[in-house]
């Protein structure tokens, strides 16, 4: 029983950084129905930004948690810009352009910030600091469950409620539902088409660099690769819940995110991918939408 | 209040609009009327800035609104009910009303119009939770122009509101369109197929044909003119 716990508390781990990426793929393709590959460098860039923000402050000798929240803003801030940048210099001049030219534009940027950093830091795995403190009081359950899979499961958690409240009662959130159902009519009833999908980029992002910090704090270290491997397995996820939904992308991360660990607990970690994606292929023959995309009928 | 000055209107190398020239005075209601393809949407989306005429001007209480982005036109008091009604499907009513209120920040103001609203369209109100692609065709209409007031527009743009609808229904539409003009004064731009019901709400009208405003006279006139009789009232 203490074995299922671990391998599941690991699997919601996992899970929601999968999410917290996935929803920027989901988000970004709602609006503009685009896949936005290098969203995971995103996410890697985040985690160096972390890692750089967080070495200068334990020289300052800032401790534990304090670095965490400090490199937390810095690694949201740095790769909100970064999407901000992107979308305004790889895919808005591609707005009208057929949709294979954002796509590819989109794997030559992933491609260009992954060389990008690879030159500017190193090819090298970088130690990264364990910013989560151990606990106390999970002491006496430290064999089932570490401090960073808690601190991780539960600020995913709390981002995630943030995010739907923002999209559901926000005027600002209605006004990007309402751009990703009918970007004409938006345009309209006076919403800034350009400025909402701006904003999207930039919550994505920020997602992303808050799953990139976390992460990279729980396994210790990075390279400029990681966002190409976590960027693929949150595609998936947004595939697998249904691309363009967004509880779809927090439900595909979660079960994505078990399916692996228990892959790995119960058959090899040889296995972990093989099931993960096995488990896309059987959901997209099945169910082609995702377990919660909208079907394409509409009423006319 | 708007004047439209001689402006040509492209999609690629295909001219849509040639040298269109039309004018509405505060306070009326004025009609566009013609066939398919004759320009009339296309009109109403320059006017809207959906699309941007390659020459000419448009004129707005006197400022050039041309080469505006179409949240700036709104802000300025134009709002359009496009073809089709394009209500937001998996918005509910209550939210959709919400989005026609996007650019204003008077919170008590919106929820006095949202009520008014909701007073005038009993079914509206019935349906508030539902989502508005699940509304039939009818109550959609009611939506996009509710939608539409919820702006507090100077000028309201309507795109054949009667398509597609019942002609019971139809009939409903065209006494709340009177009534919005009657009620607060807007000045109401009504693109319209079906010329015989828009001539008779309106006060003047204009005739498009490919592209070109071919007459303009007062309703009363087109709907006793011959030529309009036999090519669009089918009289």
């Amino acid at each position: 029983m203490d074995y299922f716990l671990q391998l599941f508390l690991s699997g919601l781990t996992k899970g929601s950084i999968y999410a917290l990426i996935a929803l920027g793929y989901t988000m970004v393709y709602g609006i503009i129905q685009l896949i936005n590959f290098a969203h995971g460098e995103i996410y890697m860039i985040g985690a160096f930004t972390a890692l750089i923000v967080a070495s200068v402050l334990t020289i300052l000798g800032f401790s534990g948690l304090s670095i965490l929240i400090l490199a937390g803003i810095a690694a949201v801030i740095y790769s909100s810009a970064y999407g901000y940048t992107m979308e305004k210099i790889a895919y808005r001049p591609l707005r009208n352009a057929p949709r294979l030219s954002p796509l590819i534009s989109a794997i030559g940027m992933s491609i260009f910030l992954q060389n990008y950093v690879l030159l500017a830091q190193t090819s090298d795995f970088l130690p990264f600091p364990a910013l989560i403190p151990e606990f106390e009081f999970l002491k006496p359950v430290s064999h089932i469950m570490s401090s960073a899979e808690l601190v991780i499961i539960l600020s995913s958690a709390v981002i995630m409620v943030l995010l739907t409240f923002f999209i559901k009662f926000t005027r600002m959130g209605k006004a990007m539902r309402a751009t990703a159902q009918d970007k004409k009519m938006a345009r309209l009833v006076g919403i800034d088409v350009d400025k909402v999908i701006s904003l999207t980029f930039i919550v994505g992002s920020s997602l992303a660099a808050l799953g990139g910090i976390l992460i990279a704090s729980h396994i210790g270290q990075i390279n400029f690769y990681i966002g190409f491997i976590a960027g693929i397995k949150a595609f998936t996820a947004a595939v697998l819940g249904g691309i363009g939904s967004i509880p779809g992308a927090v439900l595909g991360a979660l079960i994505l995110g078990w399916t692996e660990s228990f892959a790995t607990g119960y058959v090899s970690s040889d296995y972990e991918d093989v099931f993960a994606f096995a488990l896309l292929v059987l959901i997209l023959i099945f169910r082609p939408a995702g377990i919660l995309g909208k079907s394409s009928a509409q009423k006319v | 209040m708007l004047e439209i000055n001689n402006i040509s209107t492209f999609y690629g190398n295909i001219q849509a609009l040639h040298d269109v020239s039309l004018k509405i005075n505060e306070g009326e209601i004025i009609t566009l009327i013609g066939a398919n393809g004759a320009g009339k949407t296309t009109t109403l989306l320059s006017v809207s800035g959906i699309v941007q005429p390659k020459s000419g001007e448009i004129l707005f209480k006197g400022e050039p609104i041309h080469r505006m982005k179409p949240d700036k036109i709104v802000q300025m008091g134009i709002c359009q009910v496009p073809e089709g009604r394009h209500i937001f499907p998996y918005l509910t009513v209550s939210e959709n009303l919400d989005m026609g209120a996007f650019l204003r920040k008077d919170r008590e103001g919106i929820k006095k119009d949202l009520e008014q609203i909701y007073d005038l369209f009993p079914r509206l109100a019935e349906r508030r939770h539902q989502q508005g692609g699940t509304l039939s065709g009818g109550e959609q209409q009611m939506l996009a122009i509710s939608r539409a007031l919820m702006a507090r527009p100077r000028l309201l743009l309507l795109d054949e509101p009667s398509l597609g609808l019942a002609p019971l229904i139809v009939q409903q539409i065209f006494e709340i369109i009177k009534k919005i003009k009657e009620e607060s004064g807007t000045t109401i731009f009504l693109v319209e197929q079906n010329a015989n019901l828009a001539l008779k709400v309106a006060d003047r009208g204009y005739v498009m044909e490919t592209g070109r405003v071919t007459m303009e006279d007062k309703a009363s006139s087109l709907l006793s003119n011959e030529d309009v009789k036999k090519a669009y009232l089918g009289i």
